[in-house]
């Protein structure tokens, strides 16, 4: 029963999240966290740095990581089969009517709602995370300090996790 | 005609090569299957951007996925598939098996104390760089329209995403919306 419903669950993510990995987190936090209460906060967050350092696309990390976290490796064969199955079936058809695809007036008018909306999803993921995970002055100082060198500075995010790995050793142990 | 191994094989070695996820692989893609071998044309390449990224999904798998279908039908979408995502799906189990017998260490949890701290700023550069790309009036509206109703009323994201959807399709046919508006 836990396999279908894992399987459901990230099929549904999959079916409905445009651009990515980032892009589902939002969808992972309010049903694998929230939802289901499979994982906690602060374990979502050790997952998505852990998906972040590891090769590969963030989402089938991310995927891969709860089913396994949940049900060993038959919950990451579920989890992982499930966030890619509708897309890959809407690759299939799509492939076959491409051009009609790439015109579409009522795909273009769809995705110009669909990409906004998904800037104000992950701020409010970011919200209600910050809100969970941030308790002190230091921690603010850091979220801002980061930010700023990620979006200003462009460094690389791996770079980002070693140093703040770093720091937390020095602040908080 | 690329055989199947060498499919395989190639979208494997991205797979297992390439930190950051999809946006960092499709260069990669591009320079092995355009550039160095010519297995796709420039335009070919640039239609299957297009498309992975209008339709939902992991970028990363639609785009082996879409460039398996082209070149070898449904066996090699499957094969490019397979690949791209086998090397994260072995080393991810291998990582938490580790994760969870250390998660107890204080130095362990020190440090993950610090690394939150870093993804929340991640997650929020990623939502900023959205918000950079859609700064037109409509998309501001719908981005905080969005942020309101998930962070403050607690609306299921899945209903928003459903109803921005929708309230862009009704939107564009009042206004004309250029293909350049969307990227």
């Amino acid at each position: 029963m836990m396999s279908i419903s894992l399987f459901f669950t990230f099929l549904l993510i999959g079916a409905v999240t445009f651009g990515g990995g980032y892009a589902m987190l939002p969808l992972f936090e309010r049903m694998i966290v929230e939802g289901q209460g499979w994982l906690d906060r602060s374990l979502f967050l050790d997952m998505i740095a852990l998906s972040q350092v590891t090769p590969g696309p963030v989402a089938i990390n991310s995927a891969t990581f709860i089913g396994f976290e949940i049900q060993g490796v038959v919950g990451a064969f579920f989890a992982t089969t499930g966030v890619v199955f509708v897309p890959v079936i809407l690759i299939t058809l799509v492939s076959h009517y491409q051009e009609r695809f790439k015109q579409s007036k009522a795909v273009q008018g769809v995705l110009y709602g669909l990409r906004p909306a998904l800037f104000g999803l992950i701020f409010a993921s970011a919200y209600s995370l910050f809100q969970d995970a941030i308790h002190d002055i230091y921690g603010v100082i850091l979220f801002i300090v980061f930010s700023v060198l990620l979006i200003k500075f462009r460094v690389h995010p791996i770079l980002i996790i070693v140093i703040s790995g770093i720091l937390g050793l020095i602040i908080y142990l | 005609m690329i055989g199947l191994p060498r499919l395989f094989f190639s979208f494997l070695k991205i797979g297992a090569l390439t930190f950051g996820g999809g946006y960092a692989m499709i260069p990669l893609f591009e320079r092995f299957f355009v550039h160095d071998y010519g297995y796709l044309s420039e335009d070919e390449f640039t239609d299957a951007l297009v498309i992975c990224q209008s339709l939902p999904g992991v970028i990363a798998i639609n785009f082996a996925v879409y460039i398996g279908l082209k070149l070898r039908g449904g066996v090699g979408a499957l094969v490019s598939g397979v690949g791209v995502a086998l090397p994260s799906f072995i080393l991810i189990m291998v990582i938490a098996t580790f994760f969870f017998r250390f998660i107890e260490n204080p130095y362990v949890e020190a440090i993950f104390m610090g690394v939150r701290v870093a993804v929340i700023a991640l997650i929020f550069t990623a939502g900023f760089r959205i918000l950079v790309r859609n700064r037109h009036p409509f998309g501001i509206l719908i981005g905080v329209l969005s942020f309101l109703l998930v962070g403050l009323f607690f609306v299921h994201p899945f209903f928003v995403i459903i109803g921005m959807g929708a309230a862009g399709f009704l939107f564009s046919r009042v206004k004309e919306v250029s293909h350049d508006d969307v990227d």
